[in-house]
């Protein structure tokens, strides 16, 4: 198939961008989307032209590196898939596909479609963890029994791949989703429950200083999370954090 | 050539650890305090390994290529991760983990590791549970497991189909918190390109700033590689795009010595290729063999309508299908080791009944497991009249919670519904049991430099088993090298600390940077692709799954002619000192092209066939056996670490004897 492609070009920090069009013919629609960029990427180098810049690594929509804008969609048009995971098969011949960096403030454009999601990381120095050291006699794993729907809860929201699509695409540039998930995960096993409270103070405090915006339910997150994390994780990470305000 | 020395502690096999533990030289407290170690990576090797050794008391600089720690390849890992824990009541025990682990390692493997490894095993699934990694349970609330391929137990843990992700983001966390006391300073998008070498010791390392382009000198005691495997020297394999070889291969171009690089594994269930623009392979979690069965057309012919879309996998009968596993090893069956179900595999295609539109792929069919399922539910549930239909969506319900989210991906890869229609697999480049050569401590040739995880060599000998490499890294990173490096650095005490400004740091950098230069300076033609890609096709066809002393020659040849062409050659566009993506590659690929000799040069010299590593030249010739594997115990039980001399094919062989004291040395038998 044949391709317009518009896309975000941007050499530095603090450089304007702008969008740029490139056309792209026989692309098969069993490539993927990032499959799809290599050739871009091919044909630019041939003919003497600066790459197009963009982060991805694992290529099988686990590492959350992959951060592309496509079509006004965090991810592209097909729900529950990382941009890595787009095919071409979801696009037809002719189509002008539009390609930006995820915006926010918060995570600012590095170069082209990169951009720093070191926001997220400072969330999680600030409490994403429970305080245990390596000793190699923590008690036994099965000392504590968890019940398996506890346990399932806590790992959907710990599939979490902080990819930053939900700041992305709240209007807000609302990190909520996200840090709910992993306030959720803890909060929902005993292992975690030690801590819950000033885990959650911490991690919203560090949320607001990064800032992201403040979640006024549009739910826009949770259509599209990736990993599909559900809105609830931010119901839990509010009651979490108003317990923990009450007893401070 | 010279005998290496694994200072392997003497004692019964059971003993050597717990007696190392009671007598290594520990560093008070106080004096860690004043001792920097730098980790380089941040996969679970290397991610335990810093928040560990922060947690201890010493100053660690952590560094990764990735924006974030969280993201190293070892978030891809699906299937589980092994343990010793007995659990399930099978007859699992500390023995049996090291047992099958070097029997599965086609005994290649420094024993006394292997055991250490069984031995911590357990420790790790306690410690992951403490972080809250959220592994799979029964109802009951106890730990659930699953078996793997190559053994009788079922000694699994996993969370879903996201073990790896799990268990790195426990690292990770773990990581967060020392980051947040201020005893790690984390370095991101950051790549290694030097280690510095003082009077004889590792004191330090060049890094790249890969936001920027600047060169950075970083100084510690010791220097800790948990930098992951090489397979995309394969260019395409099951690894993530950036995984490379260049700082395993710099200590090497340092005096660190490169031990077993012929030993890669090929894993059974990949999806196969479709195109020449390729970028990746991805893996279908080997887990999936404990329910999905695997066959190819009977009938040359069917295999052929099958290939010309004239014919679909369901419409052929169950007499039609060859079950080639469970008729060639009836004892392990679809669950046999994964050298031998690729080259199974390999050996069908290569026969004429591989499917797919390019004839390299077979199937991996849930049919059966549907309905073996279904009638259990039904019955569980009372219903003893149910319908075919209502059993096959019994059954799916729960092939669909086993195996959701890999059957999600294979869908939108392939777009084909594997609950309706058999997944078509084929063998892929996954893992490296090659790499640096270290002793017992986990420290390589170069005094205080140490390789931890996929990155250095021994514990899985020619071939590893599913589920044991995130055993490896954690073990190595959580419970082995915090002790190991005491030793070590317990004569750094009064050292103070190592200053950057020297002649060694200065020479270093300017080596890096000159590299650097020629590269983007080189006004070639050919992008860097181009050559990845053709190592990648030279690798694939002479030192694959299959190899033979002629290819192997010409392996050699034609790496070392490409590799001229290369530096030649190569144009890599932009500039030194900004984000350079291509520049990245570059220095990636121009390091995969020495590796990449070196590698054919080791399986020239393994006359035998162990693990992985399969030369045509060297199977059994009749009998029970007859076309499998021949190990050569008596001329090659050791392990071949090569020394750098300038060209890689010249290097110099230093070998390690094996010695098996504990375990007879068998032909593997999955019959
Ligand atoms: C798809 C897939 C599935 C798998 N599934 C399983 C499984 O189910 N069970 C199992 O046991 N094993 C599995 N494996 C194998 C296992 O995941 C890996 O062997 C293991 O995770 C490697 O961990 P590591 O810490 O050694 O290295 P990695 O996780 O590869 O980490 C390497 C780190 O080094 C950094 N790095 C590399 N080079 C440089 C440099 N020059 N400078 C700076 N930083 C650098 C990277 O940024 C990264 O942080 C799987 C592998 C693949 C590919
Ligand atoms: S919550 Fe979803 S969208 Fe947000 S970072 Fe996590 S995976 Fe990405
Ligand atoms: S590249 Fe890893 S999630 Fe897309």
């Amino acid at each position: 198939m044949n391709l317009n492609l518009k896309v975000w070009r941007q050499n530095s920090p603090d450089e304007k961008g702008q969008m740029v069009d490139y056309q792209l013919e026989g692309i098969s629609e069993h490539m993927s989307f990032l499959e799809m960029m290599d050739v871009l990427n091919q044909k630019l180098i041939n003919s003497g032209e600066r790459p197009v810049a963009f982060d991805h690594d694992c290529r099988e929509g686990i590492c959350g590196s992959c951060s592309m804008f496509i079509n006004g969609e965090a991810h592209g048009p097909v729900k529950g898939t990382t941009t890595c995971q787009l095919h071409m098969r979801s696009f037809k011949d002719g189509d002008t596909i539009f390609i930006e960096p995820f915006r926010a403030n918060a995570f600012p454009v590095i170069k082209d479609l990169v951009i720093d999601r070191s926001a997220f990381d400072r969330i999680q120095h600030s409490g994403g963890y429970i305080s245990v050291n390596t000793s190699g006699n923590t008690q036994d794993a099965n000392a504590t029994p968890i019940p398996k729907e506890n346990a399932d809860l806590a790992m959907d929201a710990a599939t979490c791949i902080g990819c930053g699509a939900c700041v992305a695409t709240c209007k807000n540039s609302s990190a909520m989703l996200f840090v709910g998930a992993k306030i959720s995960q803890y909060a929902l096993l005993p292992q975690g429950q030690v801590e819950a409270k000033d885990r959650a103070q911490n991690m919203v405090a560090q949320m607001d200083a990064e800032g992201f915006g403040n979640c006024t339910n549009t739910g826009a997150c949770e259509v599209e999370c990736p990993k599909g994390i559900s809105l609830s994780n931010i119901a839990r990470m509010n009651r979490e954090f108003l317990d923990g305000s009450i007893t401070k | 050539m010279s005998t290496l020395d694994g200072k392997i502690p003497g004692g019964p096999i059971s003993e050597k650890w717990t007696n190392y533990k009671n007598k290594v030289d520990l560093v008070n407290p106080a004096n860690k305090r004043n001792i920097d170690v730098i980790v380089v990576g941040t996969g679970l090797a290397g991610g335990s390994a810093a928040a560990t050794l922060a947690e201890q008391g010493y100053n660690v600089k952590a560094f990764c290529y990735q924006d974030s720690p969280r993201r190293a390849h070892s978030i891809a890992a699906q299937g589980g991760i092994n343990a010793a824990k007995n659990y399930q009541g099978d007859g699992d025990s500390v023995y049996r983990l090291f047992y099958d682990t070097v029997k599965g390692g086609d005994y290649r493997s420094r024993e006394a590791n292997v055991h250490r490894l069984a031995e911590v095993s357990t420790n790790i699934i306690d410690q992951c549970v403490a972080q809250g990694v959220p592994f799979a349970r029964d109802y009951g609330g106890l730990l659930d497991n699953r078996s793997f391929g190559g053994v009788l137990v079922s000694r699994t843990f996993y969370a879903k189909g996201q073990t790896g992700q799990q268990l790195l983001l426990g690292a990770y966390s773990a990581m967060n918190r020392q980051i947040a006391r201020g005893k790690i300073k984390m370095y991101n998008r950051h790549e290694m390109l030097d280690v510095v070498i003082v009077d004889g010791k590792a004191r330090g390392i060049i890094a790249r700033n890969l936001v920027t382009g600047e060169i950075e000198r970083h100084s510690a005691h010791a220097v800790v590689l948990g930098t992951g495997g090489y397979g995309n020297v394969f260019y395409l394999s099951t690894n993530a795009m950036g995984s490379n070889v260049t700082a395993g291969w710099k200590a090497h171009k340092r005096g660190a010595h490169f031990a077993n690089p012929c030993y890669t594994q090929i894993h059974p269930t990949c999806i196969p290729r479709s195109g020449d623009y390729q970028s990746k392979l991805t893996l279908m979690s080997e887990s999936l063999r404990n329910d999905g069965r695997i066959w190819v057309p009977a009938k040359k012919e069917d295999a052929q309508a099958i290939r010309d879309g004239k014919l679909k996998p369901t419409e052929i009968s169950e007499e039609d299908r060859d079950y080639y596993l469970e008729r060639r090893y009836p004892a392990f069956g679809n669950l046999v080791p994964r050298d031998v179900a690729s080259r199974a595999a390999k050996e069908r295609c290569d026969e004429g009944h591989g499917v797919n539109a390019t004839g390299e792929a077979v199937y991996l069919d849930f049919a059966a497991a549907i309905v073996r399922y279904g009638k259990e539910q039904a019955t569980i549930k009372g219903e003893d009249n149910a319908s075919e239909s209502r059993i096959k969506e019994l059954g799916k319900a729960i092939v669909k919670a086993k195996y959701g989210n890999l059957f999600d991906m294979y869908k939108q890869i392939v777009a084909d519904d594997p609950y309706e229609t058999p997944m078509m697999i084929y063998p892929a480049v996954h893992y490296t049991m090659g790499g640096i050569w270290v002793d017992y401590n986990l420290m390589t040739s170069i005094p205080g430099c140490y390789a931890i995880g996929e990155a250095n060599f021994s514990d899985h000998g020619a071939n590893r088993l599913g589920a044991s490499a995130l055993m490896q890294g954690l073990a190595d990173g959580y419970f082995v090298l915090p002790y190991t490096i005491g030793s070590y650095l317990s004569s750094d005490i009064r050292t103070g600390q190592i200053s950057t400004d020297t002649k060694e740091f200065d020479e270093a950098e300017k080596q890096v940077k000159e590299r650097i230069d020629s590269l983007v300076n080189n006004n070639g033609t050919n992008p860097v692709d181009y050559y990845h890609r053709k190592l990648g096709n030279i690798m694939w066809n002479k030192c694959g799954m299959a190899r033979n002393e002629e290819g192997l020659k010409e392996a050699i040849k034609e790496i070392a002619e490409l590799r001229e062409d290369f530096w030649k050659n190569v144009s890599v566009p932009g500039k030194a000192n900004e984000l350079n993506q291509e520049l990245e590659k570059a220095g990636r690929v121009a390091d995969f092209l020495e590796l990449g000799e070196l590698f054919a040069k080791d399986a020239l010299e393994r006359n035998e066939s162990c693990g992985g590593h399969f030369r045509e030249e060297y199977v059994e010739k009749s009998g029970e056996q007859k076309g499998e594997a021949l190990r050569d115990d008596k001329n090659y039980a050791f392990v071949s670490a090569w020394e750098y001399t300038g060209v890689p094919s010249e290097a110099i062989l230093h070998k390690e004897k094996l010695e098996f004291n504990d375990i007879e040395l068998k032909q593997r038998s999955y019959k």
